[in-house]
């Protein structure tokens, strides 16, 4: 591979030619023969060339950025091809981490090299600061590795930090897993000709069992648990569950270890040591390093080189032959912003004079060597720059050096941050808000039984009183989701025992999920088709100031190095642990359906046609509303897609991939017989078909993301990374011709596939070897329209809401300009969507035939928002038409069936028949009455729809623009509603009917009476009347002194008891606060005061003390009572208890026994119709039955037969009250 | 009347000073057989109710436990509470005259329990209910009330749900529940647990409006989305629509 970088510098090969060799297998015709020759020989290298070139600037750039941020990525096998450098041993399994790149073929010509490169590999571990953790100069584990290397001296001191990002060393702890690195200060350079330094890219984990197979880590960003513990929210992060990933944890047993190792080493060696205490803070000795030295371009050495590799580095950026073209600027921009060169102490540096321009010596010299590089590459980038947001392209623009070493680019940068409008922002987080309740699907119709639906009202509170604890305790310290939730979470699922249940329960999840964590943060953004939030509604100025100020405050840090592995952040981690707590199976399977199928609805979803080329601010408005559509429905799949791959992966994950081959291919087979939960590449497939790219591929990155090691190993998979990778490398960026794909999207695309190719779990060599299979492809994308693709959808902030890594190139230059580690870069915040929309619920297209096409074609030529009025006007009017229909036809229909059914129960009888029966005598009456719903159906949707859409669209619209419209729009209305009329009308008339029966049946029962002819107060009532609570208290107070115990003195007077009635009287008149059961009570306590008066109970107060009644003043109290029963009581009044046992029983009491009261209070009942005579004389007769003493007996009997003697009135009145009463006489017992 | 924790603990002290307690219950059997003999020398003497009193048990609950010994007695099974119930509702039910009335003067007599107090409370409960509902007329603001909202399908219902939602003292609010009784703490945390929060679960936001008062420590779920207040708020915002 050198050979290639050499004859490049001797200028044998051009850079373009290099370029074309490299990107494409086939030779140009453009391609000079020398050239072709040159590089002809050098064919079975090609692949290797770019992984050559990556690594090859990592290292030379190692002195400069000793302790840098994850730059690397995978890149293969680094010095394979320097000359004279000794041939390693090949070390590793598959699946370590030291082949990140293995050579795939090994040619003829390559495999005297292999060895070597073999053992290349990521130079740069996990963590980026690794090298931070106090150590001194040099390392202490030469050999500790398994691997001694001999050693440049000017490697050396790479331990003197350097705080080219600072939030980076913040999070990231030092990665001793790297032990080649660190050769023992003291060791001797073997000379300058000598080997070159050989780095590794990727952290060699000790491990005790298996040394040689390292567990995989995320590459470019710190281990997970690395992270302070001050970062809950990071800590949380954890792809795959609680707590810290077995992965990490072995990286703290080899830290253990390697602690011991090192003590080991200091005792043989105590000469290489330097006084730093390990792991610990960065040392006040390197202070001294930290301001940066000023960067000079008259001082840059081997200009020509420089600027040669630069551009073929640049050229490789731009064919997208790079893996990852974000984490190459944030590269380019730690070149930019390196601080100094490490001092080096034998001279090693110094440019051999024999050959100034070959790669024997170091490219990058000094900082300025770095800065012209870096300013050389930017330069060429200028475009992708220039999208950034306007916080890094002023960051940029204001960079003292790249204005010292290029002032033009310096002026298109500040050009460019002037136009540029790509503000990014925070919103504020709204607080979690719940699912709400839709009696449409969440009713009691929709369940089963009435057991799953309570089974499931309690679930739902039992969710979000889990959810409200979590959100309250998850950031305690101590605090585990497990612990704390996951038995309640259980139990919970226990209780789902039904299907349906299930569906239910997932269809509440869903819906929680996507209104919570739609935002990358998690903790806000609204949800899909609600309105956006109050305080966004109102906009103030001042609440946006006070916005800021928040955005301020709760900005959460770094998001984790330019690469960070897949997180659930924020609220996410809530429905993740959820998931993981619940284990439930069934759950599970819901889950993925469900999602699944929003996946498919959401990304089949119509989204913005393209626009007629119209300049006025009107459809700019429009687009607005297009673009935070798109990115609604983007951000909604993206999340979908991640729990979906999350759950659907579940089963297989596991840390660390087989550890034979063996075993891999056993596991390969079992699963590539198993169907993918999503058929995501046929929706791959479509996408690119229809050119909606850049709305699957983002979604699917997500879901692949999260897959676990086998995965794109799997056959169907593979296919999917292969298109994936040739979608990557036909998104050239500096292409931009009709129908190309927009820039932004592209930069979304390229950002998220990049992201992706650095997952963990994609196996390292994907990117470098697919290459093969991917002109098959290529017909593929061929699409006759213009689709999303084409179209501006993306806008930065939806980029660094998808991508929030971007932001961690704002991040490196602010740090340069603060200057300081100390300030770890804080200031890189979460972005989270400032504005969303709703997504009305689009139609299906059921219109057939020409009418369609010529509608289709109609609206073709119109604004977009057209379209949307006319299918939002048919599907609300078509859904009116419904209710309309259900309001007065079938209300109709229902009051006929109550009539008919009258009819019936008078002619059959009370009972009527079966109720079964009535209803099929019903309906078939009156089910063919539906038919008219259709007629009438059509009126409705005639009548509404024309005015609907004309208030809907501007003005201006042209006449016969509205008239088609309008019928349009009264077509698919009506066609919406008869669909639905046509197939339910039936239906819904029977069930209307059946309810409606049942009402009558029920209205037949006992209670009738109670609910019948309910009076309310008076037209002049102004509801002054004594409360019924107040009345109950007071007439509970006077029947517990009548019944005693009481003290002598105690006692009511006569006035009181004559007020409390005529209270009464009030009360039962103005209704405005009376409720049944408080009349029931009251109509009780009246009979029983009327029996305390019969039996002259009542304590009456007055001169000269307690004593009873006059009888006068009893009889006028008792027809008080009876004209209350009898005009103002609603409810039935028991007044068979007057004639109870417990009741009667009272007079036996008394002595002498004074009888005439209740024969007195007989008459009235029946003289008033209150009670029958049959009635009174079966009651007395069952008095007879009581126990009572002997002379009491007697005198009832004599009560009976005076009462018997009475003249029988016959009023005609009679049997009805009769049956009233006995009626009455049920409610109680029942009651 | 807003009190304050400590008030109310003060209060509370003095109220309850002997907690009806197990060892009540314990004292209660030992005397159960008191009763009949105190029956059986004067049926008409307040045998049950000064039993009660003697044991700091409410009357209506003694009642309720001497019936059901009664009833075991009397009928083998054990009865069935609908029976107790409606035996206590009316207690000419009662087979035993004199259990009837003993029964009767411990249900009159008692202020905290049994189904005249019951009913006292359901009924202020419901007064305070339609005192509401006309202030939010009054005040022009549209809603569901529970039946409607039952009539809908829903499974939890508070007494009004706002069909426009509207914002007191800077919350919103889309639903009121309204309590005829003082928030303490043991009643609200019941509350919040079977009512407010199911409401917060389903609506969102909402009032809950403690007639009597509250314990002010208690208005702490403000930002969660439950406010209380001691009576109808006054600084009411609705959704201006005149606003462009």
């Amino acid at each position: 591979m050198a050979a290639v970088l050499e004859s490049l510098l001797r200028e044998e090969v051009s850079v373009a030619a290099a370029v074309r060799w490299i990107a494409r297998s086939a030779q140009s015709s453009e391609d000079d023969p020398g050239e072709a020759a040159a590089l002809s020989s050098l064919r079975p290298l090609r692949k290797e060339f770019v992984p050559f070139l990556l690594n090859f600037l990592r290292e030379q750039s190692s002195r400069v950025l000793p302790q840098g941020p994850p730059t690397p990525a995978k890149a293969p096998g680094s010095s394979a091809a320097l000359p004279g450098r000794p041939g390693g041993p090949p070390r590793g399994g598959r699946g370590a981490r030291s082949q990140l790149f293995p050579p795939t073929e090994l040619s003829s010509a390559a495999a005297a090299e292999a060895p070597s490169a073999r053992r290349g590999g990521r130079r740069r571990g996990p963590g980026p600061g690794r090298e931070r953790g106090g150590r001194g100069p040099g390392g202490l584990e030469e050999g500790v590795g398994g691997e001694s290397q001999p050693w440049t001296g000017g490697r050396r001191s790479r331990g003197a930090g350097s705080p080219g990002s600072p939030s980076l060393v913040r999070s990231d702890p030092p990665n001793l897993s790297n032990l080649e690195e660190f050769p023992p200060v003291g060791s001797v350079p073997p000379g300058p000709a000598g080997t070159k330094p050989s780095r590794r890219i990727n952290p060699t984990p000790v491990s005790e069992e298996r040394s040689l197979s390292k567990p995989k880590t995320c590459f470019t960003s710190p281990p997970i648990n690395c992270v302070p513990s001050s970062q809950p929210s990071v800590l949380d992060t954890s792809p795959w569950g609680h707590g810290l990933p077995p992965g990490c944890r072995s990286l703290q047993e080899e830290r253990e270890m390697l602690r011991k190792e090192r003590s080991k080493q200091l005792q043989q060696s105590p000469s290489t040591t330097c006084p730093t205490s390990e792991l610990g803070p960065p040392l006040p000795s390197w202070s001294g390093n930290l301001t940066a030295e000023s960067a000079d371009p008259a001082r840059v050495s081997s200009r020509q080189r420089l600027e040669l590799i630069a551009l073929v580095y640049s050229s490789c950026i731009a064919e997208n032959l790079v893996p990852n073209l974000f984490l190459e600027l944030f590269f380019v921009l730690q070149l930019l912003t390196a601080r100094r060169m490490v001092a080096t102490k034998d001279g090693d540096l110094e440019p051999s004079p024999g050959a100034p321009d070959s790669l024997e010596s170091p490219l990058f010299q000094s900082v300025h060597d770095c800065v012209f590089f870096a300013v050389q590459v930017l330069e060429r980038q200028f475009q992708v720059l220039s999208y950034l947001d306007k916080g890094t392209l002023k960051l940029l623009a204001e960079n003292e050096r790249l204005l010292c070493f290029s002032p033009a680019l310096q002026g298109r940068l500040r050009a460019a941050y002037e136009g540029s409008v790509a503000k990014v922002s925070l919103a504020m987080p709204p607080s979690a808000q719940a699912v709400s309740f839709q009696p449409e699907t969440d009713n009691r119709a929709n369940f089963s039984s009435d057991r799953a639906f309570h089974t499931f009202k309690k679930q739902r509170d039992v969710f979000f009183e889990v959810l409200r604890e979590w959100e309250d305790r998850h950031e305690e310290p101590g605090w585990d989701f497990e612990k704390g939730l996951g038995s309640r979470i259980r139990a919970m699922m226990g209780q789902l025992s039904a299907a349906c249940s299930h569906s239910h329960f997932v269809r509440l999840f869903q819906k929680q999920l996507l209104q919570m964590c739609q935002s990358p943060g998690g903790t806000g953004g609204t949800v899909l088709g609600e309105a956006p939030d109050v305080l966004s509604m109102l906009g103030a100025d001042k609440l946006g100031r006070l916005r800021r100020l928040q955005e301020r405050l709760v900005a959460p840090q770094s998001s984790g190095g330019p690469c960070p592995p897949p997180t659930f952040p924020g609220c996410q981690g809530f429905f993740r642990d959820f998931i993981l707590s619940a284990s439930s199976f069934q759950f599970n399977q819901h889950l993925m359906d469900s999602l699944s199928l929003k996946i498919r609805e959401l990304n089949s979803l119509a989204l913005p046609q393209p626009e007629p080329s119209d300049e006025d601010g009107e459809s700019d408005v429009d687009w607005q509303g297009e673009r935070r559509q798109f990115a609604m429905v983007l951000l909604s799949l993206r999340l979908l897609a991640k729990f979906l791959g999350f759950v659907a992966f579940l089963p297989y994950r596991g840390p660390e991939p087989p550890p034979t081959r063996e075993l891999q291919d056993s596991i390969l087979a079992l699963r590539s017989q198993v169907p993918p939960a999503l058929d995501v590449r046929a929706l791959l497939q479509q996408g690119l078909r229809a050119r909606r790219a850049v709305l699957t591929v983002p979604w699917l990155v997500e879901f692949l993301s999260l897959a676990d090691h086998i995965v794109p190993l799997l056959d169907y998979y593979r296919s999917i990374f292969s298109v994936l990778l040739h979608l990557h490398r036909s998104l050239v960026l500096s292409k931009e011709s009709e129908g190309e794909m927009c820039f932004l999207n592209k930069l979304l695309l390229l950002a998220v596939l990049g992201w992706l190719f650095q997952i963990p779990t994609v196996p390292e060599d994907l990117f470098f070897l697919e290459e093969g299979q991917l002109d098959a492809l290529e017909v593929d994308t061929v699409a006759s329209e213009l689709g999303l693709d084409g179209m501006p959808v993306v806008d930065q902030h939806l980029l660094y809401t998808c991508c929030p890594y971007i932001g961690e190139l704002r991040k490196l230059l602010a740090s340069w300009v603060s200057g300081s580690s100390a300030r770890s870069g804080g200031f890189v915040r979460k972005i989270t969507p400032t504005t969303t929309t709703g997504l009305g619920a689009q139609p299906p297209r059921t219109s057939q035939g020409l009418q369609a096409q010529l509608a289709q074609a109609f609206f073709h030529n119109q604004p977009p928002s057209l379209r949307r009025t006319v299918e939002f006007v048919a599907e609300r009017i078509g859904s009116n038409c419904v209710k309309h229909i259900k309001a007065t036809l079938v209300a109709d229909l229902v009051r006929q069936a109550e009539s008919l059914l009258q009819e019936q129960l008078v002619t059959q009888g009370q009972d009527g028949g079966d109720p079964a029966q009535l209803l099929e005598i019903l309906c078939s009456q009156l089910c063919p009455h539906g038919a008219q719903a259709l007629t009438q159906g059509r009126e409705f949707c005639q009548k509404k729809s024309p005015g609907a859409v004309r208030a809907l669209l501007p003005e201006e619209t042209p006449a016969a623009v509205l008239s088609s419209a309008e019928n349009i729009a009264v077509g698919l209305a009506t066609e919406k509603a008869c669909t639905w009329l046509s197939a339910n009308i039936t239906a819904l008339i029977r069930r209307e009917v059946k309810a409606a029966v049942s009402r009558t049946l029920r209205a037949q029962g006992p209670e009738a009476a109670a609910r019948g002819e309910r009076r309310g107060c008076s037209r002049a009532c102004e509801h002054h009347a004594p409360l019924p609570s107040h009345l109950i208290s007071e007439i509970k107070d006077v029947l517990s002194l009548a019944v005693g115990p009481r003290d002598p003195e105690e006692g009511v007077s006569l006035d009181h008891l004559e007020q409390l009635l005529g209270q009464l009287g009030q009360t039962l008149q103005c209704r405005q606060f009376l409720c049944p059961p408080a009349e029931q009570h009251l109509a009780k306590c009246s009979v029983d005061l009327a029996s305390l008066l019969v039996a002259d109970h009542i304590p009456v107060l007055g001169p000269p003390s307690p004593r009873g009644l006059e009888r006068g003043q009893a009889r006028r109290l008792l027809h008080v009572l009876l004209s209350l029963w009898k005009d103002d009581f609603q409810v039935p009044v028991p007044l068979q208890l007057l004639l109870s046992p417990r009741n009667v029983g009272l007079l036996a009491d008394t002595r002498p026994r004074e009888w005439d009261l209740l024969l007195f209070l007989l008459r009235e009942l029946v003289e008033k119709g209150l009670m029958g005579r049959t009635e009174i004389e079966a009651c007395l007769g069952s008095l007879r039955d009581a126990q009572w003493p002997k002379d009491f007996s007697e005198e009832l009997a004599t009560l009976f037969r005076l009462f018997l003697a009475e003249p029988h009135m016959p009023e005609p009145q009679l049997r009805a009250c009769e049956l009233v009463q006995t009626n009455r006489g049920t409610v109680l017992a029942q009651s | 009347m807003i009190l304050t924790k400590a008030q109310y603990d003060e209060i509370a002290q003095c109220l309850v000073s002997v907690p009806p307690t197990r060892q009540s219950l314990r004292k209660l059997k030992q005397r159960f057989p008191r009763y009949l003999n105190g029956v059986g020398r004067n049926g008409a003497a307040p045998v049950l109710l000064e039993l009660a009193n003697e044991v700091d048990y409410a009357p209506s609950l003694m009642a309720r436990i001497i019936l059901e010994r009664f009833l075991q007695e009397h009928e083998e099974t054990p009865p069935s509470k609908s029976v107790i119930n409606s035996m206590l509702r009316d207690p000419s039910q009662i087979p035993d005259g004199v259990l009837a009335n003993q029964v009767y003067q411990c249900i009159v007599n008692d202020c905290c329990y049994g189904p005249l107090v019951d009913c006292i409370k359901h009924a202020i409960g419901h007064e305070h209910e339609v005192l509401l509902r006309d202030m939010l007329l009054e005040k022009n603001l549209s809603f569901l009330d529970e039946d409607q909202l039952r009539a809908k399908g829903y499974d939890k219902t508070p007494d009004f749900i706002l069909q426009v939602p509207v914002a007191v003292e800077g919350h919103i609010i889309h639903w009121i529940e309204s309590k005829a009784s003082f928030g303490d703490e043991c009643s609200h945390h019941a509350y919040l647990h079977d009512q407010f929060w199911s409401y917060w679960n389903r609506f969102g936001p909402g009032l809950v409006i403690y007639w009597y008062g509250f314990i002010q420590e208690l208005d702490c779920n403000r930002e969660r989305g439950i406010l209380l207040k001691a009576c109808f708020p006054t600084d009411i915002v609705t959704l201006c629509h005149s606003v462009a």
